[in-house]
């Protein structure tokens, strides 16, 4: 009875995906859609197209604009966020400023930084940076203040340095929530690697689905769509498997305190 | 010799502890008792230097202290926190030892699991401490006490959180600890019973604003045992002693 | 008493005389005041960064224009029918994968697939099949909001202690009101931070769509006023879009305080 229930569970899991697609595929076969082209042309635009030339040509640029800018942005804001974290003034005078740019709506800041910077890579790079900043900061400087005063007690009374209870108290302490941050960091650097793309390139996969667009290369677009969602997905599971890695204590500690 | 010099304490308008003066011999057992809130904690981190007094000074062979002393090891009142989650048992006890210059791998590697193996935690050199259960999460706070090989240990109340039997089990251990390695201790407790059956000497704190209001010395054998020392009529006479003394002065604040 | 060691320094450099409450204020001045000196003697260049008290006086004078309260009223409108309409359909669909094992088996690789896609990928396609107008802003921010508020709405479902929903049943509560009674309010915190993160993810895609599409709203005057090479305009609006997202984010912190004061991190008590 049990089992069976089971079964039937991992069935409509496995099933409900498929029979969308089919149904997406039957649906639209017959009628000849403009806007929604049959499936087998999306595939084939995605096999032709994405997973041809435009591997070099679109997508990496894309992968590395956003690789480039959140790296940059997690080192600054790990480190400012230490130096807020570490000092309750500094922290308190800050405060607003912080929480201004976290809540500042991040496209708002495409057209300062074409007017500032220009469109090209280095521009691209230095805004995904910027976007990132704050919810790592933001998130470093929570991770730090929620650590256990007893535990940084624990390691001065032992006489541990300064840069020992840094690195060995601090930062391990507070990395589960500099992980919360980082994750959503990176799904805001997908969106600023796609918006500023559309807006101004001249290569990468935002661009390449614009031109799309702007050709009414409809199933190119759809199928750019569809790779956007793959590379959303990896640098998602990416980044969990890393998390997964680094916090296997944290996940074992909050198992147990349930 | 470890000396408390008319120290006080305020938080605020909080006058947590009025005037406390001590001395602490070498190699002595000094059991401090008090209610909830009196300043126990407060007071035993102002003499391991966590904390700066409001008044007065605690000296460490005549030297005023003024960080946490290389000579001095602390457990604290919450194992659950004073733990690192993401260091294992091991890892948790070798930490303080990392800066160790006369020590080479081996003899570190060494003084671990003897430290470990004393308080009967070898099987579990390898777990996290949230695999483990309270009372061999505050064992381990303990193994990494020793193992700092520390002149005068300071413990908080370091049972208040383990059930009867583990209690019973843990205040022996720190006896055999005690007998083991010579070291000064001052045990903060707020268990009458626990003060007397562990103690050389018994220091009564009042309620706040504190001061010390009793200091007993304790009369019983060296060897002490869970049935037969509580059940000596000296055991008996000093604690309820204690018991009268804080009721008492508890009556009238 | 951790942070004893910590105070020193700052208190060396701002005086032990300034008490906390004054800190954000004048660290906020502070910055302000450094960065406009900072632009009036030249270290970094005025014609890509006006002086702070410009761009304030810039957001003064457009706070007198018809123009400026227009975009606010299109850009707040529009993020409010599309976070109302994810809200609705999320936390419908959030409780119904929540409470029923069949859908949430059924649903969940869906969610997985769908989840990652960047929204404002979609956006090409949205407006061919929408059109430029209100409806694909609207149809965009409600289906990138929808699915944060999914997300929690289940995670808050299936956290519900089951000893309440054992003592629920106990007392012969129907299913209808265990659902009702003591699994949705159980889970309404989650809710209640699903709403949260929706909101500011209907706003970017808001202001998203106003920027690289054009359709009015805030978004739409600062690609203006850049296009205008306006300077100090554009800083000055993008301050307000920040002040707005801040606005939104207190006022949903107070609301939240308010419906959930009885959950543990809202009680005023805890120590
Ligand atoms: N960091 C602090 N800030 C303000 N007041 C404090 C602080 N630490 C302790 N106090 C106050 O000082 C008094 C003594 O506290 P302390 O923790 O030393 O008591 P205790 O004797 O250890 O109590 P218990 O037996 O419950 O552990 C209490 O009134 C407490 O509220
Ligand atoms: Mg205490």
């Amino acid at each position: 009875m049990k089992r069976n229930g089971r079964t039937v569970l991992i069935a409509l899991e496995i099933a409900t995906p498929f029979v969308l697609v089919t149904l997406y595929a039957l649906w639209a076969a017959p009628r000849d859609s403009f806007f929604f082209p049959p499936l087998g042309e999306i595939l084939a635009a995605l096999r032709a197209d994405w997973f041809g030339e435009r591997i070099l040509s679109d997508i990496w640029p894309s992968i590395r604009r956003i690789l480039l800018g959140f790296s940059l942005s997690a080192i600054l804001a790990v480190g400012l966020g230490f130096a807020l974290g570490l000092s309750r003034r500094a922290r308190i005078a800050t405060a607003p400023l912080v929480e201004f740019f976290r809540a500042l709506p991040p496209p708002a800041l495409l057209p300062l930084t074409i007017l500032v910077l220009g469109v090209g890579d280095v521009a691209k790079v230095l805004l995904i940076a910027l976007v990132c900043l704050f919810p790592i900061l933001q998130n470093t400087i929570a991770g730090i203040t929620g650590i256990d005063p007893t535990l940084r007690e624990t390691a001065r009374m032992y006489g541990i340095t300064r840069r020992g209870e840094l690195l060995h108290v601090v930062l391990p302490g507070a990395l589960p929530a500099i992980f919360a941050g980082l994750r959503t960091s990176l799904s805001l650097a997908v969106i600023m690697m796609v918006i500023s793309e559309f807006v101004a390139a001249s290569n990468g996969i935002g661009f390449g689905i614009w031109q799309a667009k702007r050709l009414f290369d409809i199933p190119l677009m759809w199928s750019g769509i569809i790779i956007l969602g793959i590379l959303g997905y990896i640098l998602n599971m990416a980044l969990l498997q890393i998390e997964s890695r680094v916090l296997a204590w944290h996940r074992g500690a909050r198992k147990a305190a349930e | 010799m470890l000396a408390v010099e008319q120290l006080g304490r305020d938080f605020g308008a909080v006058r947590a502890i009025a005037e406390i003066s001590v001395t602490f011999e070498p190699d002595r057992f000094t059991c401090i008792v008090g209610p909830s809130g009196c300043g126990k904690t407060t007071l035993l981190k102002c003499i391991s230097g966590l904390l700066p007094p409001s008044r007065g000074r605690v000296t460490l062979h005549g030297r005023p202290v003024t960080r946490p002393p290389r000579e001095m090891a602390l457990v604290f009142q919450d194992y659950s926190r004073s733990l690192f989650p993401w260091m294992t048992v091991r890892d948790n006890v070798a930490f303080p030892l990392r800066k160790r210059r006369d020590l080479d791998a081996a003899a570190l590697r060494e003084l671990v699991e003897e430290s470990l193996a004393a308080v009967g935690l070898s099987d579990a050199i390898g777990r996290y401490p949230w695999q483990l259960s309270g009372g061999m999460q505050q064992r381990t706070a303990i193994a990494r006490a020793i193992a700092y090989q520390p002149e005068i240990l300071l413990m908080d109340e370091p049972f208040a959180s383990v059930d009867a039997q583990t209690r019973a089990d843990l205040e022996d251990l720190i006896l055999a600890i005690r007998r083991r390695y010579s070291m000064t201790v001052v045990f903060v407790t707020h268990d009458i019973d626990e003060s007397v059956y562990l103690g050389d000497r018994v220091v009564v704190l009042g309620p706040p604003p504190t001061q010390v209001k009793e200091v007993l010395e304790v009369g019983l054998p060296a060897e002490r045992d869970q049935i037969t020392t509580k059940k000596d009529p000296e055991f008996l006479r000093l604690r309820s002693h204690v018991f009268a003394n804080i009721m008492n002065r508890e009556e009238q604040g | 008493m951790m942070e004893d060691r910590a105070k020193t320094p700052t208190r060396f450099l701002l005086g032990a005389t300034v008490p906390e409450s004054a800190l954000p204020w004048l660290g906020t001045l502070a910055a302000i005041a450094l960065v406009d000196l900072a632009v009036r003697i030249g270290m970094l260049p005025a014609a890509f960064f006006p002086p702070p008290s410009v761009m304030f006086v810039t957001l003064g004078a457009l706070l007198g224009t018809a123009s400026f309260w227009h975009g606010l009223w299109d850009t707040l409108w529009t993020w409010a029918a599309s976070l109302g309409a994810a809200a609705v359909l999320g936390i419908a669909l959030g409780v119904g994968m929540g409470a029923s094992r069949y859908l949430y088996a059924s649903l969940r690789l869906v969610v997985e697939f769908l989840r990652p896609i960047p929204s404002v990928a979609l956006i090409p396609a949205v407006i061919l099949v929408i059109g430029v107008d209100f409806g694909s802003k609207i149809f965009l921010a409600a289906f990138a909001a929808f699915w944060p508020i999914l997300i929690q709405t289940i995670y808050g479902m299936h956290d519900v202690e089951p000893q309440a929903m054992d003592t629920a049943r106990a007392y012969g509560m129907p299913g209808r009101d265990r659902l009702l009674r003591v699994a949705l309010p159980s889970a309404s915190p989650y809710v209640g931070t699903g709403i949260r993160i929706g909101s500011a993810v209907a706003l970017i895609i808001v202001v998203t769509m106003e920027i690289v599409v054009g359709i009015p709203g805030l978004g739409e005057l600062i690609l203006q006023a850049r296009q205008g090479a306006n300077v100090e305009r554009t800083y000055a609006l993008i301050l307000a879009a920040g002040l707005l997202g801040m606005s939104l984010n207190l006022g949903f912190a107070r609301l939240e305080a308010r419906l959930l004061f009885w959950h543990p991190s809202h009680r005023k008590d805890t120590r």
